[in-house]
Order: C-alpha cells, then structure tokens, then sequence
C-alpha cells in the first residue's frame, strides 16, 4: 500500500520535473533538475522496499539464523551518494547559470545563440 | 540483495567475506585508475607551484598507459577481477576488465597523452593555474573507471567524476560562448546520467542486485515488461551520452566551444563511454532485451549514420563539423550492436578503439588549421596547402581514417560491419553504413578543399592568396604537431597491420556474446546455471536469424 503510495508521488515529482525541464528559462530548468533529482532517490528507496521497524544490522549469532523481514541498507548508501553527487552538480549548474545570465545577459535559452548562430551561414556550393 | 526476495540465498552464504588477501597483481584493474586520481589529487595541491606540472601529469598517464597496456595482456588470456572492502562479490563493489574495456581504457590513456603534450603550447599561465591538468587527469579516472568497473552503481558514480571533471575543462577560460555551450553541455549530459540512474533503482528493484556479473543470471530470470522499461530508460541515458540520434543536438552546440586540445579530449574519450556502456548493458547484461530493442536499435543506428555526415555537410564552422563526424561514428558503433552477432561486435569493438584516437588527432589536427588561420570558419580558411603541407597531409589521411577507406585502420572495422550485417540480414544498416562511407568522404574532403586546395579565402577575390596565414612557432611544432602526428601515423600503421587490434576485438566480442568467463573472474561461476541460459538464448537467436 505504502509503496503505492509513493510510486504515485515519485510519478508527480517526475511530471513536475519535466514540465519545468522543458520550460526555456534556465532558472526553470535548475529546479526542475533539484525536483527530478529528488524524485530519484524516492524511487531508490521505494525500490529498495519499504519496511518498519527493523534493524539493518545483525549480529553474528543472528546471521545464521536469518528470517524475514530485515530491512536492506543499500538503497540508503546509494541514495547517499546519488545526494552528493547531485548537489554537486546542482551548485555547478547554479554558479554556471548565474556567471551565464552575467555575461551573455540571458536567462532564456532561445536567447543563447553564440554556439549555434540563429542564422548560421551557409558553406559556399563551389568547389 | 533486495531483502524480501532474497533472504534465502542469504542464509545459504554464511560467510560473505573474502578471507584471504587480494593477489597483488589483480590490483593490476584499479591501478589506473588509483594513478589518475591520487595523480589529480596531487596536481590539484600543487597546481600553483612554478612548472613541472604538465610533466607530472605525462609521467601519471605514461604510468596509466603502461598498466594499461599489462592489463590488456593479461585480459586476453581472460578477464581480471578484485573486489574491494573484503565483501565477496556480489556484494563487494567489483573492478572486473575484460578486453574490451582494457583496451578502451589503453586507447583513452593514449589520447590523453597526445593531448597533454599538444596543450603544453596553448595553455595560458591562469589555465594552468586553474587545476588543468589535475581536471584531466580526474576525466582520465572516471573514463578508466567506467571502463574497468564490474559494478553498475560504480558505473553511474564514474560518469558523474567524469562529468564534473568535463563541466570544468569545458569553461576553461571562461569566454562567452564557453558559458553558453556549458549550460547545454551540462544540462543535457546531466539529465542523462539522471535517467541512468532512475533506470539503476528501477533494476535494484527488479533484480536485486548491482554486480554485473550477478546482473547477468538475475536478469535472464527477471520478469520481461520491467526489464524492457529498464533497458529502454538505459538506451536513453547512454544514447544522450553518446549523441545518439535523435538526442544528439547537444554535441556539435558544445563540443567546439573550448580550446582545440579540450574538446580533443571530449570527441575522443567521452561519447565512446556512453557507447561502451550500451554494449556493456544490453549485450551482456541483459542480452534479451537487445533482441526485443533491435528494431529501435536499427532506427537509430540508421538515423545517426546517416544525419551525421549531412549534418557536417551544413557546416562552415571547422569543428562543428567534425562534431558530426564524432557522432557519425556513434553511428558506426551502434550499427554494430543493432546487427548483434560476433563480426557485428567485433567491428563496434574495433570501431570505437579506432574512432578514440581518430578524433583525437582530428580535432588537435583542427586546432593546428585554427592558430594557423586564426579563423574558426572554414570560408576564410583557404590557401594552407602551400603553406603547411604537413598539415594538409594530416588532414587528409584523418578525412580518409573517418569515412573508414583503405588504407586507414576504419576501414576493418567498417568491413566487419558489412559482412555482420550480410550475415544477419539487416539490409538497413548496410545501406546506412555504407552511405554514412559516401557521404562522409564528401563532407570530408570538401572541408579537405576548402581549407587546403582553395587558393585563398572565401569572396571576391577567392583566388588571392591567403595573406592572413601565420606560420606555426617552433613550439607549436615540437609540443602540438608532433603528438598529432604520432596519432596520425600511428593510424594508418594500425591500419597496414591490423591484426592485433583484430585479434583483440574478436576476443571482445566474443567475451560480450558469451560472458560466462567473465562471470568466472568475479568468482560467481558455482552459481552459474544462467549462463547455458544465456547461450542457449544466444543460440536460438542465430537459429532464428
């Protein structure tokens, strides 16, 4: 049930993100990239199973007689990292749009033509 | 292991821990990529002290080169594992190399090299105080590290070192267009590694595991419609990593943004990863969904060979246009795995090890034909012939080395891609690949024209001579021309005698289409009753083709 739940919700952070992905303004475009971000790492941890209330780690004696349910730690660490990386790129991304909208005074991507001119020239048809 | 899955399997392994030492020389996988990073790490303390820097860092990727180049050795007798931190696989993070990825993983380090030496004349003092070579050798490790890893999670981790190592080779030097070929660089690349991910949890969840060996018997049991959502999601993020069509756009409004060497770097090294990453993923992973995927994969393999080199066509900015070339053998590579026997694997193979160092030489070649010029636009470029034939002997044998003719190693590879395709019947790609051929030589040589035979610039008077040329430095020539012209000779040696790289992909593909010693080296081979599965589906496929 709980993990319907959350597959709806990651299912809405998805949709969010990718509204905001295909909107032109690069502000936009950061949150959306922080939303999906987040939406990922739920969907790691939904992934991963939901289960209350019991420990991750076991001791010696109880690792030979393992039952279920036991919850599962990995999904934890990945999402750990996934989080660091993210916010890594995150605050790159962030620094780049501010030094861009700086420097080409643009926040729109229709307006950032300097690597792809808007009426690019055509190669000469001799030769 | 998902835990409500898999508790009994859990039972049944009492000791999950390696109980004696890695033999030391399997630490031979890790060795590059430890050298690149304790190497960047180095520089990164360092990089304002006087000089030396840029020798340290050829002293690092020679080191890189050499354990590379022992690893490969070693690889054709079968792959090499470690896994690390005393878990067993598969729940230690594994190194485990193969042929292909060790000699992916030589090819990159011979082109990092070629670059580091050809930079030594460009970089501007605050360039190298700005942690350049540190950033390299960074983007060195984490293209290494995609290389050699066993471990699909630590794959995602290697994209993302490379990314960010990229993101800041990218705006180095900080020019407008820089910032401005960063934003769509960065975003799109950064989106991809996002739906790489989103399919990771989404193959956690499914097959409860993220060791690729492991990944091999649990998928082969795996439900079929999760996994097909799962490989298409990872055709996605690794087809916008490779500038795939149609997510491509992103390449040639980047690639010809930064200096010559850095996006030397680029063409050379980083869409190969996303294209190592698709033959990792869907030929051994999770071989019955590259059968269910063929039809798309045929699309865009036919899409990509063929829209590359007219889109090269279009262009008058030079590396725009080589931007193309880059994904025309994309196109190449991905034909390859659409046609999915062994020649078909063994040309991606030998493709994709040829196209690393063809790249590399051709943008540093472009670079060359920039600081002589000083114009970016192949219109104003005219009349070098006459003053740097060299360089329009360069020039050339690179055009000729990526349309894939005689007697430029491409050619091989682009024959067994002929013949996989005769063989599987897949009269597209044929078509495609050889059209991609045509079409990529005129694109070429055009340029090859317009830039070298054209006696002057582009306009009025377009048969003046060019009087804006200036003569390369002395050392422009010792630093920049002579790697550039090692690559190109050593291209079309490669080609004369082609039979070791030959070998070496055939091993490759083989190892790709039978993963079972691979499945041994990780030490997983006592529960190994996937990998009759595997071939038995292998099998059935050929029967059926």
């Amino acid at each position: 049930m709980i993990e319907t739940t959350f597959a709806i919700l990651i299912g809405v952070f998805f949709a969010v993100a990718v509204y905001l992905l295909l909107s032109k303004s690069v502000i936009r475009m950061l949150l959306g990239i922080t939303v999906l971000g987040n939406a990922v790492n739920l969907l790691i941890f939904t992934a991963g199973r939901l289960t209350r209330d019991v420990p991750p780690i076991v001791t010696d004696e109880e690792a030979s007689r393992l039952i279920e349910p036991f919850a599962n730690p990995l999904p934890q660490a990945l999402i750990l990292t996934a989080i660091v990386i993210g916010f890594a790129m995150f605050a790159f991304l962030l620094v780049l749009g501010y030094r861009a909208y700086q420097e080409l005074d643009a926040d729109n991507t229709d307006t950032m033509r300097l690597t792809e001119p808007e009426k690019a020239p055509q190669p000469p048809l001799n030769y | 292991m998902a835990a409500s899955t898999h508790a009994n399997d859990l039972t049944a392994l009492p000791m999950a821990m390696i109980d004696h030492a890695t033999p030391i020389d399997n630490w031979l996988v890790v060795l590059p990529v430890i050298l690149c990073l304790m190497g960047g790490a180095l520089l990164l303390i360092m990089r304002k002290s006087r000089g030396g820097l840029a020798s340290f860092a050829i002293l690092i990727t020679i080191g890189v080169i050499l354990s590379d180049a022992v690893l490969l050795m070693r690889t054709l007798d079968g792959p090499v594992s470690m896994t690390m931190g005393k878990w067993l696989p598969p729940f230690g993070i594994a190194f485990t190399a193969d042929v292909m990825s060790a000699s992916f993983a030589l090819a990159a380090a011979v082109a990092v090299l070629a670059v580091l030496f050809y930079t030594q004349a460009e970089l501007e003092t605050r360039e190298v105080r700005h942690g350049f070579h540190a950033l390299v050798l960074l983007l060195l490790g984490g293209v290494s590290g995609a290389f050699l890893t066993g471990d699909i999670f630590n794959l995602y981790v290697w994209f993302e070192v490379m990314l960010i190592a990229s993101f800041g080779l990218m705006i180095m030097g900080g020019r407008k267009i820089q910032l401005d070929a960063a934003i769509k660089y960065g975003f799109l690349n950064f989106l991809a590694t996002t739906f790489f991910l989103t399919a990771l949890g989404l193959l956690y969840g499914t097959v409860g595991t993220l060791n690729m060996s492991d990944i091999v018997r649990a998928a082969a049991e795996a439900p079929k419609v999760p996994m097909m959502a799962i490989a298409s999601l990872l055709l996605l993020a690794f087809g916008m990593k490779a500038a795939a069509f149609p997510v491509n756009a992103w390449l040639p409004a980047s690639y010809h943004a930064p200096d010559p060497g850095v996006s030397a770097l680029f063409a050379g090294l980083l869409t190969k990863v996303g294209a190592y990453a698709l033959l990792r993923s869907l030929v051994v992973l999770m071989p019955a969904t590259r059968d269910w995927l063929e039809p798309v994969l045929v699309v865009i393999a036919v899409g990509t060979l063929v829209l590359a080199p007219l889109g090269a066509l279009a262009q008058t900015n030079l590396r725009r246009a080589l931007g193309f070339f880059v994904i025309g053998g994309i196109g190449a590579i991905l034909a390859g795995l659409a046609i999915g026997n062994t020649h078909g694997l063994q040309g991606a193979a030998t493709y994709a090890f040829n196209s690393m160092l063809v790249m590399t030489a051709f943008y540093l070649v472009a670079g060359l034909v920039e600081r002589t010029t000083g114009e970016v636009d192949t219109r104003q470029m005219g009349g070098l012939y006459a003053a740097n034939t060299p360089l329009s002997i360069g020039f050339l044998i690179l055009v000729i080395a990526v349309a894939g003719l005689p007697p430029s190693f491409a050619f091989w590879p682009k024959l067994l891609l002929v013949q996989g395709s005769l063989e599987a019947g897949t009269n597209w790609l044929l078509a495609a690949i050889l059209i991609n051929s045509l079409l990529t030589s005129i694109a070429g040589t055009r340029l090859w024209a317009h830039i070298f035979w054209r006696q002057g610039r582009y306009g009025a008077h377009s048969e003046e001579p060019n009087d804006r040329l200036r003569p390369l430095g002395a050392a422009r020539w010792g630093f920049a021309a002579v790697p550039t012209g090692v690559l190109v000779v050593g291209v079309l040696l490669l080609g004369l005698w082609p039979d070791p790289v030959f070998v070496a992909g055939r091993k490759a593909a083989e190892g790709l289409l039978n993963p079972a010693s691979y499945i041994e080296a990780t030490g997983l081979a006592q529960r190994q009753d996937p990998v009759s599965e595997t071939q038995e589906a292998m099998d059935h496929t050929e029967a059926t083709q």
